[in-house]
């Protein structure tokens, strides 16, 4: 165990709160109307509501939860997405999201095209992904499709391409929301050996995942959250029987 | 500001390749390319040329450079402030996914725009050679109504895009707003053949300024006054402060409404 273990993320009291508009406010007219009347702001939802957890570096973190738990919003408020109504965020080095994979592609544009604006949609510059280019393409296994335009792509091609460009830097920070099931086996093999690998680096990972036995098998710490609160937070097993327990 | 400013250089990058892509997109399958952003004013220019020289008969020397300057420097604006308006809402699969500073998209549509403006000079370029208008050194100062056009539609750029995000009324009413604004603009017709609580009326017009300054140094070889000037550049900073300010404001709830 490290005994100068140190946070990486620091996620204090975050409360994300929502406006509900029933019907959308997409006029000026209507939005008049209801400021008037000052019915605007009535309505909230409160998508997170005080949460507060660490995660220390090589950390491999797991979020569960039920559906409409919170958990996609919590991975969107620590990678700066969504601003937090309430309470802050630290985060301490890179992330990389693999929230969706792919997101930013121009379908008109060619892979070749694509790998360069995706890039750089991460940060990255131009140099850099000259010397990567070909390790890009390698491991999405895209030799031969490189000037073919991504509309003409398949959805496993396409989120192929996009794993191999988000974990083309070793980040300190990795999010991986439910994107383990891209692609044939073989390729889930691939990604999960190229994530490991990225643990073994020291890469801190925050993983939100419906398939608990995923959960059980990489994580050493997991947060269970419920309605947006934070139903249980510990180690994995403790929190997977209750979580197990519930769900049977 | 410090922060802001490391912000900014670490995503330069993708400002050039989302140019670049609008740059191939737009003309991807076409076979002129590139060509038609300096085909395309030229054409126009005939169209314009036939109709309002034959039919109107407004007395302008040289009728086809003046109203190429104009239409050149007015539709950057017009083509500026227009993408700008979506440029928030089409990024929207971009925003809700990943961390990007979101006036990288509304500053994308305008570079590109001004990049097509350049373009379009090489068209005012070739009628200056074709019609032997001679140049003078007063066309050195051609960057200048080029920059004080860039701030202004910038800030206006800024500022549309925000509030349609909120609004999506503006998408439908602005291109009305543009073509009032455009024939509030004396870019086909002199300005004197108005009557003159007009002529006082269209001198609240920044784009009025903006267009007849590069007439000047371009056609008429003289230098506009340090008044005409400081008009100039208290709408561009004036435009530039309000779109930053309203921007900077909305910008952390874009991805509510998006």
């Amino acid at each position: 165990m490290n005994i100068m273990s140190k946070n990486v993320i620091e996620v204090n009291n975050v409360t994300m709160r929502f406006n509900m508009s029933k019907e959308n406010l997409d006029s000026l007219k209507e939005y008049f109307i209801k400021l008037v009347k000052r019915q605007l702001f009535f309505e909230q939802f409160t998508a997170l509501s005080n949460v507060s957890f660490n995660i220390e570096k090589g950390d491999v973190f797991g979020i569960v939860g039920f559906n409409g738990a919170g958990k996609s919003t919590i991975l969107k408020v620590i990678s700066g997405i969504l601003q937090p109504s309430e309470g802050s965020v630290k985060i301490d080095g890179t992330i990389a999201p693999l929230i969706e994979l792919g997101a930013g592609f121009d379908m008109e544009l060619t892979a070749r095209e694509n790998v360069y604006l995706n890039g750089t949609v991460l940060g990255l510059s131009p140099d850099f992904i000259d010397t990567k280019y070909d390790e890009i393409i390698d491991f999405a296994e895209l030799q031969d499709f490189q000037d073919v335009a991504v509309k003409n792509f398949s959805s496993g091609m396409l989120a192929r391409l996009g794993f191999a460009i988000a974990t083309v830097v070793t980040p300190d920070i990795l999010i991986v929301d439910e994107i383990l099931s891209v692609g044939d086996f073989l390729f889930q093999q691939k990604c999960e050996n190229r994530i490991s690998e990225m643990m073994k680096n020291g890469t801190t990972v925050i993983i939100v995942s419906h398939s608990i036995e995923q959960i059980e098998k990489l994580c050493n710490k997991v947060i269970w959250l419920e309605k947006g609160k934070v139903k249980m937070l510990g180690e994995t097993k403790e929190v997977c029987d209750a979580y197990k327990s519930v769900t049977k | 500001m410090k922060t802001d400013v490391k912000n900014f250089l670490k995503y330069r990058y993708l400002l050039f390749n989302l140019i670049s892509r609008d740059i191939k997109v737009k003309y991807r399958r076409s076979v002129l390319g590139l060509v038609w952003s300096i085909l395309n004013p030229l054409l126009m220019m005939l169209v314009m040329t036939a109709v309002f020289s034959q039919i109107f008969k407004f007395d302008i020397p040289n009728f086809p450079l003046y109203y190429l300057i104009g239409s050149t420097v007015w539709g950057f604006f017009s083509e500026a402030t227009n993408s700008c308006i979506m440029s928030i809402l089409s990024a929207s699969s971009l925003i809700k996914k990943v961390y990007i500073p979101k006036y990288i998209f509304p500053l994308e549509k305008i570079v590109f725009a001004f990049v097509n403006m350049l373009f379009s000079f090489i068209a005012v370029a070739i009628i200056f050679a074709i019609t032997g208008t001679p140049l003078t050194w007063t066309a050195l100062l051609i960057p200048v109504p080029m920059i004080y056009t860039l701030i202004f539609s910038a800030g206006m750029g800024l500022l549309l895009s925000a509030l349609t995000v909120y609004f999506r009324d503006i998408l439908h009413l602005y291109g009305v707003i543009l073509t009032a604004w455009m024939y509030f603009t004396p870019i086909f017709y002199p300005i004197n053949a108005l009557p003159e609580f007009m002529q006082n009326l269209i001198k609240i017009n920044p784009l009025y300024h903006y267009v007849s300054y590069t007439r000047d140094i371009l056609m008429y070889n003289t230098v506009p006054s340090l008044e005409t000037n400081l008009i100039c550049i208290i709408y561009a900073l004036v435009s530039l402060f309000v779109g930053i300010v309203v921007f900077k404001k909305l910008q952390k709830n874009f991805i509510l409404y998006i």
